[in-house]
């Protein structure tokens, strides 16, 4: 944070460019869809992002509006709890999360990279942070993803049970009768994504071209 | 030979090949193509197929011209209109064997579907530039407003055969949606509207092949939400069936063409032709992948790129093609040489190279088998999320489109075409799914069906104990649950032009003569049911899946109460309740233990035995907190299911018993309801990909399953038998204690004496039947056997004199004979009925009817 944000520089830039490794041109790119979100001030609001009409049909919306106020998911110094608002680098920092693979990297690099993306999808279910996607939280998004099925919303709450059970078995094997699933932990949760490559799946384009005109 | 050569290749014509056997390898093509993913990849599939023939194409067509022009060759009278004409020919990839390879293998996703997309579109395409270069090339002059046309003509012809499968493909939708009553037309009409597309296509000139394909995509997702489970397996078989029938009957063609015609074999041409084909595939591949790779976010590697180059094999429609230029063309018999050789040579080595190269290159694989419903939540909530992200940062790609279109379906496609219109959530369709799977492997894996051995069942053990059941007897089996129990109604049915025996309504029939039968055997052995709260065994489980549940209004108690505590109490097993739900797929298959499930299960319940019953079912990983609650009430009631081996029957209070009784009971129904799901999960799997190894896999490991559960039965049934006899001998042995207390009156003693023998002689009636069916049948299966002494005498008047003028003590003693007796009848009843089972399972429904008769 700082003073570019009302017009940054190019070393500023560059310096975003080089820490959340888009390139400068996307960087500017973002910069200026800030801008038009937040309406020109420095720094974003919740309501800002709600207002978003395009965002409004979706399901999950608070959940991916909480994930930009969601200290853990910028901040590494002390991630914990939630701001207010948030600058232009935390934008990015999110942002970040959803950049495409590139065609080169290493094995290291890739496995980096999908531990960061899946801790950010987990993250948006673990909403009182203790590491441990519990039944409530679990039942929470589950309805929220069906929320727009009225005739199915009874169900929701089975499915989320039975895709904890599921989880339960897949991450535990065979318990004990009076031992309890507490919930789904991150290795766990890296334990049901195996096989499945989420570094291609995860990711947002980010062109090159300004089209922040044609957005409402 | 001769004569062979005379006729037999005539008969692919033109016609015949354009009109009767290529719209159903498209259709088929079309009706089967990933539609999510060919969606995602759409730019992609079009950028290969179009321009990539294209390539091919002129690419083949230029350079042969270029060999043609060499003296030496002795080929220089083509011209360039017919280079480019077999340039066209050639370059229609069929890679069948290479997406089975992909398919098995698991290769990713991208890779899978741009091969598959481009074989489909490049048929389009080759078929247009065909009917192009054909015109052309006997054309004499030819302009350069031709040309122009004649490309202008290419997207006209493309475009007007995708808006008359759109229009089609909505129509046959929308036809859909109104045949409930005839679901055996429903197959009709998906093939009707599709070839209608196809012709008219063609009457007006038009892409024919883009028109049946683009019908087939379109109305794919709304028919088979319309139209029953049963037409949309019949659909998905019929069109494999027919798409293999017509490639069969090509390569028919190509081998007798190989064999019979006359060849015109230039070595420079056609092994030119083959470099030809390698190389420009090869090199458009990489070029065409270069240029797409700037536009993806998953860029093509070098090893996709390869596999992609190398999956070029031909196939049918290129032999077609080459088949049937007309007679006129001056070369003809060499193309048709060429186009032979060239898919054979890419068919066998090809073919059969490919798939160790892809395994040595390890190309990237895809994990697309293993589906569980968290995956399926966690990826639709990361598809929201990254939707809900482009939407942030202003920037499109597909997921918008698809959240685009998905909203006008939801709002008017989905209103107009199809007929029960909820939208579905492939979340709730999965989970659906996934919990049938789930019931049983919970159901399967508690080891407690069949943990504790039985007295009877380690008496019986034979030393050389098969542990699986022969496919044989596995079919046998099935064939015995399946069909010969109900052929009397079968017979009655009447038969009606266009519509199916209806086989729903004789299984229910069979269901509900399985209970009578229950219900008089139960009677049969002196089992009274006690005035304690009935339930059905699908009381709601835990708080909050109640309301999902409408099972509360088949209790039958007015207990509320009771009921209440129960339903707040119990967890039930997942099998059970689940085939509640309003699953679309599942619950047509699963019909039957369905019925089952409503017209059987009535079962006494207690709230100290079910919990049992929900530990055991959920295969201990129960999570929630009452699952601890519930923890010593389990434990508790775990012993004397535990004990059941030993059976101490001075140990176990009546009313254990009961519960014990009613456990096995319960557990035989779980096992029959567990079998038949077995069943329909099978039929499902097998009926919905033939081809897939995986699935096969699948389907063998639930036989297995199921072989082991129908062992279990086996057992289960021996094991009630012996509860049952046991409770009988219990309730004498009480009568005894109280004799010894308080003298009863011989009055006291008779009636039970009097119930004994008229259930010893029912016992008698049924062997009488069983065994004169088994004379009538096949003496043999008797050899061996002999009936209890006891079978034979039977004078039931002079015994009831006799029994009045009886001491209390000869009363006793005779009791306890009639006891044996009645165990002995009852065990030989066993093994006649085991007999029969084993010999001629056939007859086992008359059985049936004796059983009734004798109840």
């Amino acid at each position: 944070m700082g003073a570019f944000h009302s017009r940054p520089d190019e070393n500023d830039i560059r310096h975003l460019a080089d820490k959340t490794g888009f390139s400068v041109e996307q960087v500017e790119i973002l910069h200026r869809r800030f801008k038009q979100l937040s309406r020109d001030e420095d720094t974003l609001q919740r309501e800002h992002l709600y207002g978003i009409p395009d965002l409004e049909c979706n399901p999950i919306r608070t959940q991916i509006v909480a994930a930009f106020f969601d200290k853990r998911n910028f901040d590494k110094d002390s991630p914990q709890g939630t701001v207010q608002e948030i600058g232009f680098e935390q934008f990015l920092t999110v942002m970040s999360h959803f950049r495409p693979l590139k065609l080169r990297m290493t094995e290291e690099q890739r496995e980096q990279l999908r531990l960061e993306k899946l801790q950010f999808l987990f993250n948006m279910y673990d909403l009182d942070n203790d590491g441990k996607i519990s039944l409530e939280e679990y039942r929470h998004v589950v309805y929220e993803l069906l929320s727009q099925n009225p005739q199915i919303g009874n169900e929701s709450a089975a499915i989320a049970d039975a895709a904890m059970l599921e989880a339960a078995t897949i991450c535990m094997g065979q318990m004990e009768p009076d031992q309890v699933y507490e919930g789904i932990t991150f290795q766990d949760f890296l334990k049901m994504w195996t096989g499945i490559d989420i570094e291609t799946k995860m990711h947002v384009r980010f062109l090159k071209m300004d089209n922040t005109t044609l957005c409402k | 030979m001769y004569s062979v050569h005379e006729e037999s290749p005539a008969v692919l014509t033109t016609d015949v090949f354009f009109l009767y056997l290529l719209p159903p390898i498209v259709l088929d093509a079309g009706y089967f193509m990933p539609t999510r993913l060919f969606f995602e990849n759409c730019g992609t599939v079009l950028w290969f197929s179009v321009v990539g023939t294209l390539w091919n194409s002129i690419g083949i067509g230029i350079s042969l011209f270029g060999i043609c022009q060499i003296e030496a060759f002795g080929i220089q009278d083509i011209n360039l209109q017919e280079n480019l004409l077999f340039g066209t020919i050639i370059s229609t990839v069929d890679p069948v064997a290479v997406l089975a390879v992909f398919e098995e293998i698991n290769i990713n996703e991208q890779l899978y579907i741009v091969v598959f997309g481009e074989s489909l579109y490049n048929d389009a395409i080759t078929v247009a530039l065909y009917s192009l270069f054909k015109y052309i090339s006997q054309m004499d002059q030819v302009d350069s407003i031709d040309i122009f046309l004649g490309t202008a003509d290419f997207f006209v012809v493309g475009f007007g055969g995708i808006m008359f499968g759109l229009l089609f493909g909505f129509v046959a939708a929308f036809t859909t949606r109104f045949t409930a009553n005839t679901r055996e037309l429903e197959p009709v009409f998906v093939f009707m509207y599709s070839y209608l597309a196809y012709l008219l296509a063609e009457l007006f000139s038009l892409s024919s092949i883009m028109a049946i394909v683009t019908c087939a995509l379109t109305m794919k997702y709304y028919v088979e939400e319309n139209v029953s489970q049963r037409s949309c397996t019949t659909i998905r078989h019929f069109l494999k069936m027919w798409s293999s029938v017509s490639e069969t009957l090509i390569f028919f063609f190509l081998g007798v063409t190989t064999v019979t015609s006359k060849h015109e074999w230039n070595w420079a041409y056609i092994g030119f032709t083959l470099i030809f084909c390698i190389v420009w595939r090869g090199l458009g591949v990489l070029v065409l992948a270069q240029i797409i790779n700037n536009f993806r976010t998953i860029p093509f590697t070098f090893k996709d790129q390869f596999s992609m180059a190398y999956g070029g094999l031909r196939g049918a429609i290129c032999f077609s093609l080459a088949f049937l230029l007309p007679d006129t063309f001056p070369r003809r018999n060499l193309f048709t040489t060429a186009a032979v050789a060239v898919i054979i040579f890419t068919v066998f080595i090809q073919g059969i190279t490919i798939r160790p190269l892809i395994d040595y290159l390890n190309v990237r694989r895809t994990n697309r088998k293993l589906m569980t419903i968290n995956v399926e939540i966690h990826s639709r909530a990361m598809e929201h999320t990254i939707a809900g992200i482009e939407d942030l940062c202003g920037q499109w790609s597909h997921y918008y489109w698809k959240d685009k279109f998905k909203k006008i379906n939801d709002r008017f496609l989905r209103k107009v075409l199809i007929k029960d219109n909820r939208p579905q959530s492939s979340i709730v369709s999965l989970y659906k799914k996934l919990e049938l799977q789930n019931a049983l492997v919970l159901l399967d894996s508690n080891g407690g069906i069949s943990g504790a051995p039985s007295l009877t069942s380690l008496q019986e053990q034979k030393p050389t104990k098969r542990e699986t059941f022969l496919p044989e007897e596995v079919w046998s089996m099935q064939e015995l649950l399946s069909k010969n129990m109900y052929k009397i109604r079968e017979r009655t049915l009447t038969y009606t032009r266009h519509s199916l025996p209806n086989e729903t309504r004789t299984k229910e029939i069979l269901l509900r003569r399985h209970s009578t039968i229950r219900k008089s055997m139960r009677k049969a052995g002196t089992w009274q049911t006690p005035a304690a709260a009935k339930y059905y065994s699908l009381p709601p489980t835990v708080q909050n899946l109640q309301p999902r549940l409408r099972l509360r209004k088949y209790s039958l108690t007015g207990d509320d109460d009771g009921d209440d505590d129960i339903a707040s109490e119990i967890n039930f097993p997942p099998a059970r309740p689940r085939l509640q739900l309003r699953a679309k797929e599942p619950r047509r298959a699963l019909q039957p233990p369905r019925n089952k499930l409503e017209t059987v299960n009535e079962v006494r319940t207690d709230s100290r035995r079910t919990p049992m019953v929900d530990y055991e079912n959920r295969g201990g990983s129960a999570m929630s907190e009452n699952s601890k609650g519930r923890g010593t009430g389990t434990k508790r009631a775990l012993t004397p299911m535990r004990q059941f081996g030993l059976f101490n029957e001075q140990g176990l209070k009546n009313k254990e018993k009961e519960d014990q009784m009613e456990m096995e009971e319960f557990r035989q129904e779980a096992l029959l309801a567990a079998i038949s799901e077995k069943d329909a999960n099978i039929a499902l799997l097998e009926l919905s990909s033939s081809k897939k190894k995986k699935t096969q896999d699948e389907v063998t490991s639930l036989k297995r399953e199921k072989d082991r559960l129908v062992q279990q039965l086996k057992q289960q049934t021996q094991n009630r038998m012996k509860l049952m006899a046991d409770n009988y001998e219990d309730d004498h042995l009480k009568s005894h204690s109280d004799q010894t207390n308080h003298k009863p009156s011989p009055d006291q003693i008779i009636p039970p004496l009097l119930d004994l023998n008229q259930n010893r002689s029912k016992l008698k009636l049924y062997i009488g039947h069983l065994t004169a069916l088994c004379q009538d049948r096949d003496p043999k299966i008797l050899q061996g056997i002999a009936p209890p002494t006891s079978y034979h005498h039977d004078d039931r008047a002079a015994w009831e004199e006799e029994l009045q003028k009886m001491s209390l003590e000869q009363l006793e003693a005779e009791l306890e004979k009639c006891e044996k007796e009645s165990a002995e009848l009852q065990e030989y009843a066993n093994t006649v009925l085991q007999q029969i089972a084993d010999h001629c399972p056939d007859i086992l429904e008359q059985v049936v009817n004796a059983l009734e008769e004798s109840s």
